[in-house]
């Protein structure tokens, strides 16, 4: 299928269920090329399952998982992946951390680290755009958060993977640090025409990364009335093109995303999931937890 | 406000503080066994048990810097070299065995179902229970003294060193995945090295045990060693070469955890800084 190859990413009816309990429910997505699909969700929505099943880590209860066009069946280098935590190799230093991926899929990863200077100018390219070629020499230990995180984005951006998975790549960094990796982000996505899954549990870090802002929940209204099922699995409710909104990297010290911000909060995405947002806030009083920082910050 | 020296939660004894109390017990001992070997000296000036400092003194020597007239060696060193080679087997067999068995076991679930009750069963057998087994299985040359510290101590190693490897996060297995790593490549490229530190540190734990196995072997069925000339002086009442021979061993064994620890240091400096 032409449609397949176009899109880097296509779920296809996805079911996952562990045992009696569904944490999946019928998930249909494609992700096309260039696209920075940001997939947020509240605590316990199945982000992390569906993370998973797009890595091949496990298989789904129903349904096709196609990237690139072949199906999925184990973690390989059809995608990159990058954790909150634990994305770095602690016995390796910078430079042997971004010259992994080039070694262990050459195939002769027995050999002593090679000296092959393609392999070197590539890495110091990539360790360059992540502005760390001072650091090659460090360990992880003696790098800041946001410094691994890059190191990170680095060995898997040296391995050229049609997919960039991220999992709460900035989750454990401080604010500031935080907003200069999401523009670092932004800025390499634009360069480099990335395709990247971008999974977070804080809505303005999704809308402000995202060029396509997904929600998934297991807190959806389909019918009127019972709303609630203890047995319902996520769901992706919303699906909203962000492109027109994210268009630079200075979009954050703009107002308008300030306000872009607040009216996705009040008023849902659309009419048919505003309910969903109410929902949301009522239970999951933590799920927003930046947002709300954020807004104490406006009052005061 | 001012921190206590020495007692309660809050002291912060001053480094000249730190290194007396760190002699303290050691004068302590020693001046105990002075005292009372002075004691039982003046009451009877044959005594064996608690010979002085210098008739021990003399039998170092004896032993340390004088051919033995039946052998024509230098017993303490013979000695020292015949049981630090089965040491060093014994030990070293455990070791490439328990960490080849507790990397599949860490990383194949398989593996671990047909092998972690075995491994956990294997560690409960008494080794010295089974020594009159392996003496008769194997016979009383070297073989089975070194069979006996091996399964003194490959099963502890082995389930030390598959903790560590299961203690490595799943992330950094499914990330080599998708930096194209084989199998094999991950466990030597990516696991091995990570857990080899914490695998020295167990070594260094089950060398005691290793010691206790190599001299009860030594003790029963041996021609040389210093558990074999321990116990065979042991009939003679012999204190005066048997401390000296405690004392060394003791020596040897802190020297040989000093070192590993600073080989740890050496090869694994991201290792110590992890672990702060």
């Amino acid at each position: 299928m032409d449609t397949n190859k176009i899109n880097k990413i296509y779920l296809q009816d996805i079911e996952k269920c562990y045992g009696d309990k569904r944490v999946l429910d019928n998930i249909d997505l494609s992700v096309s090329t260039g696209e920075l699909c940001a997939l947020v969700g509240p605590s316990g929505c199945g982000k992390s399952t569906l993370l998973r099943l797009i890595l091949g880590q496990e298989p789904p209860t129903k349904g096709n998982i196609i990237i690139e066009g072949s199906p999925v069946s184990f973690p390989d280098h059809n995608r990159g992946i990058i954790f909150q935590k634990y994305s770095l190799f602690p016995h390796l230093s910078v430079l042997e951390n971004v010259l992994l991926g080039k070694r262990l899929s050459s195939g002769r990863w027995w050999l002593p680290w090679p000296k092959n200077n393609e392999w070197l100018d590539e890495a110091m390219a990539y360790l360059e755009q992540v502005r760390l070629s001072d650091a090659i020499n460090k360990f992880p230990y003696e790098l800041s958060g946001g410094m691994q995180q890059r190191v990170a984005i680095a060995q898997a951006l040296i391995m050229k993977p049609p997919v960039l998975l991220m999992d709460e790549p900035f989750g454990a960094l401080d604010p500031d640090t935080r907003e200069d990796l999401q523009l670092f982000l932004l800025d390499l996505w634009e360069t480099e025409k990335l395709t990247i899954f971008f999974i977070t549990h804080d809505l303005e870090e999704a809308c402000f990364v995202g060029s396509r802002l997904l929600v998934l929940s297991q807190y959806y209204s389909d019918d009127r009335g019972e709303s609630y099922n203890v047995n319902r699995g996520g769901k992706i409710v919303a699906d909203y093109q962000l492109e027109s909104v994210v268009s630079s990297t200075e979009i954050k010290q703009n107002t308008n995303f300030k306000d872009f911000i607040s009216t996705v909060r009040e008023e849902g995405f659309e009419p048919r999931v505003r309910q969903h947002v109410r929902d949301f806030n009522l239970h999951h009083p933590d799920s927003f937890q930046t947002l709300t920082a954020e807004e104490n910050r406006v009052h005061n | 406000m001012k921190h206590p020296m020495f007692l309660g939660l809050h002291a912060k004894p001053p480094k000249l503080l730190k290194r007396l109390l760190m002699l303290l017990p050691f004068i302590i001992l020693i001046s105990m066994y002075l005292y009372a070997s002075h004691l039982r000296l003046t009451d009877n000036p044959h005594d064996k048990l608690l010979p002085s400092i210098s008739s021990m003194l003399q039998a170092i020597n004896r032993v340390a810097f004088e051919e033995d007239r039946r052998t024509g060696e230098f017993l303490l060193w013979t000695d020292t070299l015949s049981s630090l080679t089965r040491l060093l087997y014994g030990v070293s067999f455990a070791f490439f065995t328990a960490l080849i068995i507790s990397l599949y076991m860490g990383l194949y679930r398989g593996i671990e179902s047909l092998l972690s009750a075995f491994v956990i069963f294997i560690s409960m057998v008494p080794p010295l229970a089974i020594l009159p087994i392996l003496f008769i299985s194997l016979g009383v040359g070297e073989i089975a003294k070194i069979a006996l510290i091996f399964i003194g101590t490959f099963p502890i190693l082995t389930r030390d060193i598959f903790l560590a490897v299961k203690q490595i996060p799943q992330q950094q297995i499914v990330k080599s995945l998708t930096l194209g790593a084989s199998s094999a490549a991950i466990i030597y490229r990516i696991i091995l090295p990570q857990i080899l530190p914490r695998a020295i540190n167990s070594v260094r734990l089950v060398l005691g045990g290793g010691w206790l196995f190599l001299i009860a072997a030594e003790a029963i069925a041996s021609t040389d060693g210093l558990g074999y000339r321990i116990f065979l002086v042991r009939r003679y009442l012999a204190m005066d070469i048997i401390i000296p021979y405690v004392l060394w061993i003791t020596l040897l064994g802190f020297c040989f955890d000093f070192l590993l620890r600073k080989l740890n240091f050496l090869l694994f400096p991201w290792s110590e800084e992890k672990n702060q």
